[in-house]
């Protein structure tokens, strides 16, 4: 197994963490790496919990991503924060909503388009399959308030310069 | 060919189309439900059955007249078809039947976490299971392949992990044409009385034999020569695990769980110096295998319960049976903020009811603020639960007891408590409160006979609950909108719970996430039975 890069993405339900995942995981896919995604469905519809693990490389085994082993955290709920925080390997980055100036963004629903664009800074996926990959999971009307959304994310990330 | 991101569900709607399935059934459970929603996305004929008896009866009928079938459920619901199928195992099929079951060990949305591998030696039915969703993919094909060759239904064991993770599928072609259904008489092999019953039986343990000796030679499990002096024998997700905890380890993941290779097995077991069974759930490979003579070390207690996982299987090598860490701390569901439901459970706290519940969303009203709920065990059990505690309980107590079903529930299986309500009425009566939000919302809002709307939501013939209870003999029915007229509810409970009648009320308002796409779908096929269209109930 080569080096796998390991994300997981969380935030309560209904708040778009699983939308942010499928994109993530699509546009590693049209990267031309292996991926994997793991996430539970059902009861965490309702405002409870959502974590979903997306794991990419050269080949991946397990689609979970081991607690302390994740390089990158994108956390769409303030609360949520320190909850995952356990998931992440030493020296990795945790992006979460107070990442971006609320008023940077088109609005608060694309925040998890946002905190990829933040993201995809750090990650070796060509921006094309990002944009891609974006407008492959939105309806067309959302497609330009997204793609602004994914740039605001992108450059504050390398404004900070992480 | 093109390779998609796929969940397990998806992948299985993808081959069930491509093996040229007739119909698709089952009833909506987590992890299953996306399976015959993809189906009937990609163009396939999926239908929702009231529960999964039903849906496996109408998917036996239709491998009797020789089509191909898939029927989907939970692990659960695979309780609730276990009468027709210990039948079916004997009858055999004249198509193909294939029975995903799709477990979740960990119990991420259910109320127990059985280990439905057992159901394949229990009723004499073959048991396939994947690890990934092209194996969800390739084993589904498997699958519909070994049930038409040996005439009988075959099992295709998932778990939430493989169900709900995304991996990347390659689509096969090249899967024989189904022939066209068309009925051929088999009295013997079809009417189990007794007398045909027993050849029946011999029957199905011979086939049973071919299919073992088949599966010493089965691709569908892999073999991977590694160190000799650790072996690890496991199966479906935690394969992914095994491989990445111990990449060096030698490894042997059944793919055919039932009947089990057991010459292969013995063979690597000797191969190694320590062979370590790895399972998610109960331990029901080493039962098998040291059934059969064959020596193997099973993994701790501590790890039959919830799910494995890279780490757990790291434990599980090194013998570590110290506390674990433990979970992250997750935010609870809840019932959403503008669930029509707050009143219904505002009410049944400030009057200290009994509530025998039931299960779906309105599960939750067991939270606080409310803490209503007084029992939930399965699907439809709060109606006989209910009149149980009536039955006994000192009179000041019966009188409190109500029981409370969802609307897809009580068609699921609320039915037959009700006809024993009206059959075996308790001396205080009893009051039975259906939530009907005019969905199945729990699973994420599938349609059900009650809707009146198929499963790509078309309209067709609508169940009516009321009209049921009525015809049946209950003697007040009566319809509330809780959020309305909630002081009309609570008044109306309190005058019934008073009385000695059996009565239902049905407390309807639509789901809050599901009532925009209610109104649309109403809408669209107005609009078709306008244009002269029957809106697809012909």
């Amino acid at each position: 197994m080569g080096r796998v890069t390991n994300v997981v993405v969380a935030g309560l339900g209904g708040q778009g963490a699983i939308k942010a995942s499928d994109i993530l995981a699509d546009a590693a896919c049209r990267a031309g790496f292996d991926v994997k995604k793991a996430e539970i469905h059902g009861m965490s519809q309702r405002g409870g919990s959502v974590t979903s693990d997306v794991r990419f490389g050269d080949e991946v085994l397990s689609p979970m991503v081991p607690r302390g082993e994740a390089d990158f955290a994108v956390v769409l709920e303030a609360t949520q924060v320190e909850v995952v925080r356990p998931v992440l390997r030493q020296g990795g980055l945790c992006f979460g909503p107070d990442f971006l100036d609320e008023k940077a963004l088109p609005n608060r629903k694309s925040l998890n388009v946002a905190l990829l664009g933040a993201l995809s800074h750090h990650l070796d996926i060509p921006e094309p399959c990002w944009l891609e990959a974006v407008k492959a999971a939105l309806p067309e009307r959302l497609h330009e308030l997204n793609e602004k959304a994914f740039a605001a994310g992108r450059e504050a990330a390398a404004r900070q310069g992480r | 060919m093109e390779r998609k991101l796929l969940s397990g569900d998806e992948a299985v709607a993808l081959a069930a189309l491509d093996a040229g399935v007739a119909l698709g059934t089952g009833y909506p459970g987590t992890p299953s439900t996306e399976i015959l929603e993809t189906l009937a996305e990609l163009g396939g004929r999926a239908q929702w059955a009231p529960n999964e008896k039903v849906a496996l009866e109408v998917g036996i009928g239709a491998a009797f007249a020789g089509a191909r079938v898939l029927v989907t459920m939970k692990h659960v619901g695979v309780n609730v078809a276990a009468d027709p199928l210990f039948t079916a195992a004997y009858t055999g099929v004249s198509g193909a039947l294939v029975l995903v079951s799709a477990d979740d060990p960990g119990m991420a949305s259910s109320q127990n976490e059985q280990d439905n591998r057992r159901y394949s030696v229990a009723a004499g039915v073959p048991m396939l299971e994947p690890s990934d969703s092209q194996e969800a993919y390739d084993f589904l094909l498997a699958a519909m392949s070994l049930s038409e060759r040996h005439k009988m239904p075959v099992m295709l064991r998932m778990t939430t992990r493989v169900c709900h993770s995304k991996t990347l599928v390659e689509r096969r072609g090249g899967f024989p044409a189904a022939r066209a259904p068309s009925f051929e008489r088999d009295i013997a092999g079809r009417v189990m009385v007794p007398g045909y019953a027993r050849p029946a039986h011999k029957k199905l343990r011979a086939r049973l034999d071919e299919i073992q000796k088949e599966n010493e030679k089965s691709p569908l499990n892999l073999w991977k020569k590694g160190d000799p002096r650790l072996g690890i024998i496991t199966h479906g997700i935690t394969w992914e695990h095994v491989q990445e905890a111990a990449p060096g380890a030698s490894a042997f993941r059944i793919g055919t769980v039932y009947p089990l290779p057991l010459e292969q097995l013995r063979a690597f077991a000797r191969s190694v110096e320590r062979c370590l069974v790895i399972e998610e759930g109960d331990p029901f490979f080493v039962e098998q295998l040291r059934s059969a003579g064959i020596a193997v070390e099973g993994k701790p207690e501590m790890y039959r319960f919830g799910e494995l996982n890279v780490e757990r299987v790291r434990r599980i090598v090194a013998g570590d049976v110290s506390p674990e860490p433990p979970p992250l701390k997750a935010t609870p569901p809840r019932l959403c903020d503008a669930c029509p439901y707050h009143p219904v459970y505002g009410t049944l706290a400030r009057l200290d009811c009994i509530v025998a519940g039931d299960i779906g969303c309105y599960t939750l009203g067991v939270m606080e603020p409310y803490r209503a709920m007084d029992s939930c065990v399965a699907m439809g059990a709060s109606m006989g639960v209910g009149l149980g505690l009536r039955h006994v309980l000192p009179e000041q107590q019966a009188r409190r007891v109500v029981s409370i079903i969802g609307d897809s529930t009580f068609v699921h299986s609320g039915i037959n408590g009700l006809v024993e309500m009206v059959y075996n009425p308790p001396a205080t009566g009893h009051v039975v409160i259906v939530l009907d939000n005019g969905t199945t919302a729990m699973t994420g809002q599938q349609e059900h006979p009650g809707t009146g709307r198929t499963i790509e939501h078309d309209a067709t013939n609508k169940f009516s609950i009321e009209g049921f209870a009525r015809a049946s003999g209950v003697k007040h029915v009566d319809t509330v909108d809780p959020v309305a007229d909630p002081g009309g509810f609570e008044r109306l409970l309190k005058e019934r719970l008073a009385g000695n009648d059996i009565s239902m009320i049905v407390a309807r308002r639509a789901c809050i996430l599901a009532a925009a796409d209610i109104r649309k779908w109403d809408k669209q096929n107005a609009e078709k039975a306008e244009a002269g269209g029957c809106g697809g109930a012909c």
